[in-house]
């Protein structure tokens, strides 16, 4: 089994804006799932998810739709 | 020693101070007493100095998280930009006593440390934040010097997370002092988007007199790790007693300077609300980060709880958890949410609930809040209910069986 190429990009949560509506987790299942309260969880926990080169324009859509503007992507 | 001779002030020598009281070691708070005991402020020698000075001193933050100060200082240097210096004296920990402490008894170190690395740093800005109390001491402090009128006073609140960083600049900004997120640090970009360094006010206390004495002297007491001394409030029952140490110092020691008899004590929430239940031989470990690092806890802001013998931990980590989690901000989702149920399991926990899985619910529950917040109230809150399931694991199964070692003893 290979490991995915990074894309060099991270994802970082601003907890103070999420309000667990629930777009991150559809559109990026392979990182984020939800917690028992609907806010996005990452695999390794935390606020920053490392993003692999394949799913880059996933976490691009992830952080465009969300409707209250807790994603950034650096 | 060769410094002893340099400071002299209205015709007297300026011996630096030799024994552990160092930040209370003038006879009273007024500018007069302060100028006998330490002398006059140092003279300007530029950031690269000041920043290498600190550096040898290896002074660390006083706050709780013990980042060493000079990294701190050349992070804001090295923006370039004239940026802001804020006096933290919020203390929103209940437990502690030792900032406000310091701001009655010792106003003029702090006012000197902010005075001195804002001219240091070229800051445009100063401000000192604290609680309502200490208000009417720094400001009588300020008038009876006259170099510190540039400086602007806060009042916060007295809410736990207040004093974290990011909210002390949210609350000078916008007058809400709760954290905010911040991928960008506040050395590059913090109050008014400017470069801000947030001190507390004992670390601000500590660099006046490492400027004045040097880093040799800093170093003089204390141990290697933790060189210089620390503030630290005992807390037994409903008193608190303010006690300067060496770092170092044996963690019986310092309960012992504060009235507290190690031989009756059963455990030490050691580092506060946040910090760790520590108990046996942690009792007698040195109270530096090394010396603390094997039980789990490190000196934090310098809070020692006592749990005397004869009360159950589990019980007051109960009452203490149900306190964080009504303390949270609500900001964040899974602190929001979280700290309740985790306050939920550990009440039951505390009134020996039989139902035996709430350890592993716990233990989820912490996992799952720990860095997912702007602050690090839900991984404080995380630690500090983890401590108490390792310090307490005998009484863990005992309530499990609805019975209570500690509470029949």
């Amino acid at each position: 089994m290979s490991t995915p190429t990074r894309s060099g990009k991270v994802l970082h949560i601003d907890w103070t804006r999420c309000d667990a509506r629930g777009s991150c987790t559809e559109l990026l299942p392979e990182l984020l799932r939800s917690d028992p309260w609907g806010y996005p969880l990452p695999a390794g926990g935390g606020s920053d998810v490392a993003i692999p080169a394949h799913l880059a324009a996933a976490a691009r859509d992830a952080v465009g739709l969300c409707p209250v503007l807790a994603l950034r992507l650096s | 020693m060769t410094m002893v001779d340099a400071h002299v002030q209205g015709g007297h020598a300026i011996t630096p101070p030799t024994g552990t009281a160092r930040l209370l070691a003038a006879d009273d708070p007024a500018h007069a007493a302060h100028l006998a005991r330490f002398g006059a402020l140092p003279g300007r020698r530029g950031a690269d100095a000041v920043i290498a000075e600190l550096e040898r001193a290896g002074l660390a933050g006083r706050g709780g998280a013990a980042f060493p100060t000079w990294r701190k200082l050349a992070a804001a240097a090295q923006s370039g930009r004239s940026g802001v210096i804020i006096a933290n004296g919020s203390e929103g920990e209940p437990l502690s006593a030792k900032d406000s402490t310091l701001l009655h008894r010792s106003p003029h170190l702090v006012l000197d440390g902010l005075l001195l690395v804002a001219a240091e740093l070229g800051a445009a800005e100063a401000h000192l934040v604290t609680t309502s109390a200490q208000l009417a001491p720094i400001r009588r402090a300020m008038d009876q010097r006259a170099d510190a009128g540039g400086i602007r006073l806060h009042e916060t609140h007295d809410r736990f997370v207040a004093g974290e960083a990011s909210a002390v600049v949210n609350g000078i900004e916008r007058g809400r002092a709760i954290p905010r997120d911040h991928v960008v640090r506040l050395t590059a970009s913090g109050l008014g988007r400017r470069p801000t360094l947030v001190l507390n006010v004992e670390t601000l206390a500590h660099i006046a007199l490492v400027l004045r004495f040097g880093a040799d002297w800093f170093r003089s007491i204390g141990s290697s790790d933790d060189p210089g001394t620390r503030l630290f409030t005992v807390v037994r029952g409903g008193e608190r007693a303010v006690v300067e140490a060496a770092g170092g110092t044996l963690l019986s020691a310092v309960l012992r300077a504060g009235g507290a008899d190690p031989a009756r004590v059963r455990a030490v929430l050691v580092g506060g609300f946040h910090g760790a239940w520590v108990t046996g031989d942690a009792i007698d470990a040195p109270m530096s980060p090394a010396g603390l690092a094997p039980f789990g806890a490190s000196p934090g802001a310098g809070i020692l709880m006592v749990l005397p013998r004869g009360e159950c931990g589990l019980a007051r980590t109960a009452q203490i958890t149900a306190y964080l989690a009504e303390q949270s901000a609500g900001q964040c989702g899974p602190c929001a949410n979280g700290l309740p149920e985790i306050a939920e399991a550990m009440g039951r926990v505390g009134r020996r609930d039989r139902n035996s899985s709430l350890p592993r619910q716990l233990r989820e529950l912490t996992a799952l809040v720990t860095g997912r917040g702007a602050c690090h109230h839900p991984d404080g809150t995380a630690r500090m209910v983890l401590s108490a399931l390792d310090a307490f694991d005998h009484d863990l199964r005992a309530h499990a069986r609805g019975l209570c070692q500690e509470a029949a003893a």
